[in-house]
């Protein structure tokens, strides 16, 4: 193996483990709302610090990377694209963040309605970025493909969210603070969905060395 | 964990009669380590790193004053013996340089000439593994070494080196002679060879010098500009020269 495979190898590591870490902030955010218990959401903002350092770590890395071996063709593509997903992957840590923040205010206040639709939607973001990262380390363009396309879906649960809290809304002015959470709610998720669609976007990039971002061809 | 220096060098100057072509350089090599010396031809690169086993001894007209100790010991001083001190500091040079001998007799070379009896044969074998030439050159240890190709005959000069069993390598634009691939397996020879031994390799070839090595030296006109980590001279040099030099824009 070449020296330069062996600290790929373990930038990708680093990488997998980054996912983890934010992957689990996502989920306790929705937990914390779900379970009523502030705690887990105070955790979710406490371990950001981490996963911001990691990120500036792993940047720092890829850097030296392009200085010391100037990879060329698949190796640029690589470190190219691993620059791209730790940012995205950092961004969806802050996601979690402000959906914990929202999820710390709504707990000051009665339950508006069952968490159920934005479980589900974390059921499937989270689905997403579990897949976009495994198609970055097993090179599955295949699997990065299916995930841009479970993009819309979860575009789709945002707004029949939206809808429903609208009613809510419409129908007593006093829950709109509360509401106004669950979208702002919603609508992390859903970017963190579209986060996901990059991270698959960079490995398509990666693997096949076309950019298929803004609508070109899947 | 911060290595202890293998060889440091305290204001060595060195003149070629009139020209003064090393300029008080400090510098320490750590053990264990790769450091690579870069900087434009002429810059005293080569000159240096021979001033670490006293080749430029061999050179007349030559002064040199300061310090170089190996392992705290100063090998200019009268007590060492300059043979001694070339086994513990081996050297590989630009142009793969065997002798007009078998591939078994050039590693063999320099333990016959100590007066080595016994254990030859596994000392060579070790020797040629430990250069990545083993599996290319067993079934054939008689044949002549020049009829080996660039990459192997230099690979057969580095096992040449590692017979003796030095404590440093010094190699002189090692790679400039040989295509990419054979490059690329004498690089990764580097690698495993550093765990044992501690290497300071010239280079015209900057790329080469990131690649490879842990820290790096800027050398200018005689001057020592910079001297750290490679990664830091390379993604975020202190000095302006060692800067433009890099980025190519002189040198």
């Amino acid at each position: 193996m070449r020296h330069f495979d062996e600290e790929k190898e373990l930038l990708r590591k680093r990488l997998l483990s980054m996912t983890g870490k934010v992957e689990e902030s996502i989920k306790k955010a929705i937990k914390s709302l779900r379970d009523r218990d502030e705690s887990i959401a105070t955790k979710v903002v406490n371990a950001d610090a981490e996963i911001d350092r990691e990120e500036v770590d792993i940047e720092e890395k890829c850097i030296e990377l392009i200085a010391r071996y100037q990879p060329e063709a698949i190796d640029l593509r690589t470190i190219i694209g691993l620059i791209k997903i730790n940012n995205d992957l950092e961004r969806i840590g802050d996601l979690s963040v402000n959906i914990a923040c929202a999820s710390i205010r709504l707990l000051e206040k009665p339950q508006l309605k069952p968490i159920v639709g934005l479980s589900q939607m974390t059921g499937i973001v989270t689905g997403m970025l579990a897949d976009s990262i495994k198609s970055f380390i097993n090179g599955d363009v295949q699997l990065a493909r299916s995930v841009c396309v479970r993009d819309n879906e979860a575009d789709e649960m945002r707004n029949h969210l939206i809808r429903e809290l609208l009613t809510y809304m419409m129908e007593d002015p006093k829950t709109i603070s509360r509401c106004m959470d669950l979208a702002l709610i919603a609508r992390n998720l859903e970017r963190i969905g579209d986060l996901s669609t990059n991270i698959s976007e960079d490995v398509i990039y990666i693997n096949e060395a076309v950019i298929i971002r803004h609508h070109r061809a899947l | 964990m911060v290595n202890k220096d293998k060889i440091t060098t305290e204001n060595l100057n060195l003149w070629f009669g009139k020209n003064h072509v090393l300029k008080d350089i400090n510098i320490g090599i750590e053990e264990n380590k790769i450091t690579a010396i870069i900087g434009p031809s002429g810059c005293g690169k080569s000159t240096f790193l021979r001033c670490l086993n006293r080749m430029n001894d061999l050179i007349d007209n030559t002064k040199i004053t300061g310090k170089v100790s190996l392992g705290g010991e100063n090998v200019y001083n009268n007590r060492m013996d300059v043979v001694t001190l070339r086994r513990r500091v081996g050297m590989v040079f630009q142009k793969p340089n065997p002798f007009p001998k078998s591939i078994f007799e050039n590693v063999a070379y320099p333990l016959r000439i100590q007066g080595v009896r016994n254990g030859i044969s596994e000392r060579v074998r070790k020797a040629l593994s430990a250069a990545a030439l083993w599996n290319e050159v067993k079934d054939r240890l008689n044949i002549s070494a020049l009829s080996l190709s660039g990459g192997q005959q230099q690979r057969l000069c580095i096992a040449r080196a590692l017979v003796t069993e030095p404590e440093v390598i010094l190699m002189d634009e090692p790679c400039s002679a040989l295509d990419p691939i054979a490059t690329a397996k004498i690089e990764e020879l580097l690698f495993t060879l550093k765990e044992q031994y501690t290497i300071c390799i010239v280079t015209h070839n900057m790329q080469q010098a990131a690649r490879v090595s842990e820290c790096a030296a800027f050398l200018l006109l005689g001057e020592l500009i910079e001297f750290n980590n490679t990664n830091k001279i390379f993604t975020n040099p202190a000095d302006k020269r060692t800067e433009d030099y890099i980025t190519g824009r002189f040198g």
